[in-house]
């Protein structure tokens, strides 16, 4: 028994460690202040799919992702860690897109991609937290989702079993496959690279990067089928464009503002004994504690 | 027709407080768009819904009353929605930012090709001006929201899809009465003619609810830590300080993320909104997804070693240090003068 999987990333400006230069002075987001990161949650999602792989040697795991041309990183971030091919969704068309669309021009490559028996992705992405594409992308393809997955009870050949985790608790269900798995971060983290596959993969690059970097050791990538990286533009995948980026996205934003606070006057102690002592008897005696 | 939609989570019986929460908003929206509100209730044992929901505003009652439909799968919830959404053609639909709202509205939306935007934190009507094709949008839903990780906040809208889909999540918005006298027609539906077996196909297997250990949402005291706190052991110090003034320990996103803290501690946009008497920030800088979930405590009190951290700005007390440094003092005092 093996399975074909798919696994859904997206390469996201890492807005967790945000500093003081990653806001410009008119308030929008310096985008190359920030470093560009596999999603997280994502990475959880990959693990699944590999520890399928390790248990069922045969399965197929494909990293599908849209983004510009430098999402091929985290294409051959995922082969370093056990994927089998990677695919880069990329295409002027595409930029703009909400999630909506986004889950259009997903599940158009999904559809060419053909052969799937999973798909999983992150929960949601840190740059967005929507948490829509992997149902949307589900939607899209007429297939089930079970979404905050932890982790995979069972699986056969045409079901699987999966621990979902719950505001207050879990849920174990069942489905049948097909199905669109989106993984909490509360599942396994993911393995880290593989030194051999890190060497295997290294030079894998898409078409356009091989052109751009004007490579000497390009023979390499006809003897070595394995490092090529596929891209897709919207022709390819055989989309309609008005569907797609900005055109097929029916949410619009109106405005973005940097965030302003409704300041208060604060009173200011230094972290001496005397001032803390005092703070806390003011504290007492106001009933604000004990 | 194109009224205002809210999708109602029950559990036992009982109308979640998101959704009444939701109720309350929709209400107001509609009082300003001079339309109805009305409410939509799919599971079982919904005898009661009526009596809880009506006194919020709500004009219509759909009900969808089948055992195939508790508890929640996705399949057949959204054939519910979907198709009613196509008979009634709302103008707004809001559901519940929780693991039922999320898992649901994005298959919704995605059916009827409609706009959705996740974590609202404020819902205004107002009108929009395409400039490029010279068209202006009445009565618009603004949809807003913190974005890339809390750092900005983006007002969002669909101008050209209905329903206008939102969710928000649980403490965001207030729950109030309208009017408790007020009352709605309620319309019961054969739920044969909405869902088959194909939506079905989803088992579940077990389920066990456990109730959360971590109650910080009703906590009159919470002692917050973030990224500055340093270490899981240096927030040790924060549960002594908690456990002395009967205070529950919270935690920023970073805080989190790192490891420090559990993520039902988690206070942010994408964590719980709290509305303590006290709260004490340690070592939070205040991104606005975590300003966002604790700017309505009463009194703030922030410990930080730089003087110059957002979070200051909003505090009642700032005080300038390292966290290790000052809690144990906090704790010493407070034992010294407390009696």
């Amino acid at each position: 028994m093996a399975f074909n999987i798919i696994v859904l990333a997206k390469q996201v400006p890492d807005t967790r460690n945000v500093g003081k230069d990653a806001m410009k002075a008119d308030g929008t987001v310096n985008r190359a202040a920030l470093p560009a990161i596999f999603n997280p949650e994502d990475l959880n999602a990959l693990e699944q799919a590999l520890e399928v792989k390790d248990r069922f040697p045969g399965t197929k795991i494909t990293i599908l992702t849209m983004g510009p041309g430098r999402a091929a990183d985290i294409l051959r971030e995922g082969l370093f860690r056990g994927a089998d091919d990677g695919v880069l969704l990329t295409d002027r068309a595409f930029a703009g897109a909400d999630t909506l669309a986004t889950s259009y021009a997903l599940s158009m490559a999904i559809r060419k991609i053909e052969k799937f028996d999973l798909i999983f992705s992150g929960r949601q992405a840190i740059d967005g937290d929507t948490a829509q594409v992997g149902p949307q992308v589900a939607e899209k393809l007429g297939i089930p989702q079970i979404t905050y997955a932890e982790s995979i009870e069972n699986i056969e050949e045409k079901s699987i079993r999966i621990k979902r985790r719950l505001d207050n608790g879990v849920e174990i269900v069942e489905c049948p496959l097909p199905v669109l798995i989106t993984v909490n971060g509360s599942a396994r983290s993911c393995r880290p690279r593989n030194a051999k596959l890190l060497l295997k993969y290294k030079h894998a690059k898409t078409v356009t990067e091989r052109q751009v970097q004007n490579l000497d050791y390009i023979d390499i990538y006809d003897s070595r089928p394995f490092l090529n990286l596929t891209e897709w533009s919207v022709a390819d995948v055989e989309a309609d464009p008005v569907q797609c980026g900005l055109s097929g996205s029916p949410t619009k934003v109106k405005k973005t503002e940097n965030v302003v606070f409704q300041t208060k006057e604060s009173k200011h102690i230094s972290d001496s004994d005397f001032e803390i002592e005092e703070l806390i008897k003011e504290l007492l005696e106001n009933h604000t504690i004990g | 027709m194109n009224n205002l939609f809210v999708y109602l989570e029950i559990e036992d019986g009982i109308v979640a407080d998101v959704s009444l929460e939701l109720l309350t908003k929709g209400r107001s929206l509609a009082n300003q768009l001079g339309c109805k509100v009305e409410a939509i209730a799919a599971g079982i044992n919904l005898e009661k819904v009526g009596e809880q929901i009506f006194p919020y505003g709500v004009d219509v009652l759909h009900v969808f009353d089948d055992e195939r439909l508790a508890p929640y799968t996705t399949l057949p919830h959204t054939s519910i929605l979907v198709k009613l959404f196509k008979e009634e053609q709302p103008q707004i639909c809001l559901l519940g930012a929780t693991i039922i709202g999320r898992d649901l509205g994005p298959r919704v939306s995605s059916s009827l090709g409609s706009g959705l935007t996740a974590d609202c934190t404020s819902l205004e009507i107002g009108n929009h001006e395409n400039k490029k094709e010279g068209k202006v949008y009445e009565n618009l839903l603004y949809q807003i929201r913190p974005a890339f990780g809390g750092n900005i906040v983006a007002n969002i809208v669909n101008p050209d899809h209905r329903p206008q889909m939102a969710t928000v999540r649980e403490g965001v918005m207030k729950k109030e009465i309208f009017d408790p006298f007020y009352k709605g027609e309620t319309i019961k539906y054969d739920v044969n003619d909405y869902v088959n077996d194909k939506d079905l196909i989803v088992k579940i297997i077990d389920r066990h609810i456990e109730k959360s250990k971590v109650n910080i949402k009703n906590s009159p005291i919470i002692v917050s830590g973030g990224y500055g706190v340093g270490s899981k052991e240096n927030f040790d110090l924060l549960y002594k300080l908690a456990d002395l003034l009967g205070a529950e320990v919270g935690a920023s996103r970073a805080a989190v993320d790192a490891g420090f803290a559990e993520h039902e501690r988690q206070i942010g946009q994408t964590g719980v909104t709290v509305r303590p008497k006290v709260y004490i920030a340690c070592g939070i800088s205040g991104q606005i997804q975590h300003i966002a979930g604790m700017q309505e405590s009463s009194i703030i009190i922030s410990i930080n070693n730089d003087p110059s951290a957002p979070i200051n700005s909003i505090a009642d007390y700032v005080i300038t240090g390292e966290v290790e440094n000052v809690i144990p003092k906090m704790i010493k005092y407070y034992k010294k003068n407390s009696k």
